[in-house]
């Protein structure tokens, strides 16, 4: 009963209609271009002025400067999380004397900058070298090593000591009463209820913390620390060939991205049950 | 105490007018840097919101770059490496000469380039913020996309960026200390000179640390006054 007496027979879709030249387009072929012209600038510099001489001269220094920098990072995050919970305790109380004397140690750490802070401590208090040499510090704070150690140390522990805060302060009260509630004491209260629900909302902090002081910890190199960018810097004086610093930005680039990749995982893993 | 106070003061023999100029010097570094990383910081952030897929991933690349490596060596890679760059270039040219590039400007180009990086991220999360309703009223009254973004998005962006934006001008503040290492006479390259001259290390590097915490204070005072200006018409996004 149709009124059609034949069928169109079937067919292809019509070709995509080519994409317009955007501006947006454009632009992003372009600078990927100048993105992939840098990296094949670097890798052809990288290659040309590649010297095994160099390389077995300076490689096993830019290994051991590595391994500086993370000993003095991991150092250092670890005693400025022991450091920071006697300060966020102490942002967080009611009583003006031990909230005041916090409020301030947090304010001079995160309001100055780490390289002053690192002077003040390896310059500064190698005046009172009379009176430190006298109480037997003297031959602590003589070693650029241990001025950077305190200096990264107390900078960390005021802004770990603020995610701190910042985490447990997160936690609905409601926590704290039904904790109550079930006759948990104190210390099961903070240990099975409130600590593991703030360190979930510390994670991603922490984290930026480690990678802001990995690249913080670059100025060490200053006070004569060889670090891997002091290892640079020496490579640099002696060659005057910019590859040193090349090779020192690769580095850093992978130990940063690859911190932060793990961190995301690690995330990702332990929110889990709050996916919906 | 006498003696500390002939070392402060603006005289011939103390550190007073040298460490004023470096408070003025950092003061300017940090004012010169601004409007570069937020005027690219802005572009970045169009761009990684864009619906080409390559715009994107080269914004991305720069983001990664310049917020994975450190500040310091930033700094280094600009100093010598525009130095350089620029010698071989005019070496090409059949120019041979020595070229210094300023301190200033490195440090300009390197705090501009990590603070338009971190930016960018700011003002991507400040565009997720404005619901898309904004954008079609836009196209409703008839404005074009220019029109859209200056009058209707750009006002609202920056109420939302705004506490994000003042923390990242206390962290470039922070960070125009680094420029002393290359040499530009800031605060703490003042007070390192003071500090070697006078033998008194501690007073004078504790006094760049109280300068740049009077800065910081300075700063929230200004940003908080700025927050409140921008919240005034009362409307909560």
């Amino acid at each position: 009963m149709s009124f059609a007496k034949q069928l169109i027979a079937p067919q292809r879709p019509p070709p995509p209609a080519p994409r317009p030249w955007t501006l947006s387009r454009f632009a992003g072929l372009s600078l990927m271009a100048i993105w992939i012209l840098v990296a094949i600038g670097v890798i052809l510099f990288l290659t040309a002025e590649w010297d095994p001489e160099k390389v077995a001269k300076y490689a096993p220094k830019y290994f051991s400067g590595l391994g500086v920098t993370l000993t003095l990072v991991s150092i250092s995050i670890v005693l400025g999380a022991i450091a920071s919970v006697p300060v966020a305790l102490g942002r967080m109380s009611n009583n003006p004397l031990l909230s005041m004397p916090a409020f301030f140690y947090v304010y001079f750490f995160r309001g100055t900058p780490l390289i002053a802070q690192l002077f003040l401590i390896y310059y500064g208090l190698g005046e009172f070298r009379h009176a430190l040499d006298s109480i037997g510090l003297w031959g602590f704070f003589r070693e650029p090593w241990n001025c950077a150690i305190l200096a990264f140390t107390l900078n960390t522990a005021a802004y770990q000591a603020e995610i701190l805060r910042g985490a447990l302060q997160s936690v609905p009260r409601g926590q704290h009463e039904g904790a109550k509630a079930l006759g948990l004491s104190r210390f099961h209260t903070y240990w099975k209820v409130i600590i593991p629900q703030a360190l979930i909302v510390a994670l991603r902090p922490y984290g930026n913390e480690i990678i802001l002081m990995i690249k913080g910890s670059a100025i060490v190199a200053i006070i004569t620390v060889f670090d891997l960018f002091g290892e640079t810097r020496r490579a640099y004086s002696r060659t005057f060939d910019f590859q040193a610093y090349i090779w020192a930005a690769i580095f850093y680039l992978i130990i940063v991205e690859g911190l932060r990749n793990l961190w995301n995982a690690m995330e990702k893993r332990l929110t889990r049950h709050l996916k919906r | 105490m006498e003696q500390t106070f002939t070392l402060l003061s603006f005289g011939p023999d103390g550190w007073g007018d040298e460490i004023a100029f470096g408070v003025l010097v950092t003061i300017g570094l940090a004012f010169a840097t601004l409007p570069l990383g937020l005027i690219a910081g802005f572009f970045l952030s169009l761009a990684k919101q864009s619906d080409e897929k390559i715009l994107r991933m080269a914004s991305e690349v720069y983001t990664t770059i310049f917020r994975g490596l450190p500040e310091l060596l930033t700094l280094f890679l600009v100093y010598y490496g525009l130095q350089i760059g620029i010698r071989q270039l005019l070496l090409a040219l059949g120019i041979e000469t020595t070229f210094e590039i300023n301190s200033f400007l490195a440090g300009m180009i390197a705090l501009g380039v990590v603070f338009s990086a971190f930016c960018s991220e700011v003002f991507l999360s400040a565009f997720r913020a404005i619901p898309a309703g904004q954008y079609e009223a836009g196209s409703a009254l008839g404005l074009n996309r220019f029109q859209t973004m200056f009058n209707i998005i750009l006002p609202q962006l920056i109420r939302i960026a705004l506490p994000g934006l003042g923390n990242l001008w206390m962290i470039l503040l922070k960070e125009t200390a680094l420029v002393s290492v290359i040499g530009l006479p800031d605060i703490l390259r003042q007070a390192g000179i003071a500090a070697r001259v006078s033998k008194e290390a501690f007073l004078f590097y504790g006094i760049a640390c109280l300068l740049f915490l009077a800065l910081a204070l300075l700063s929230s005072i200004l940003i908080n006054r700025i927050e409140r200006h921008v919240e005034r018409s009362g409307i909560r996004v």
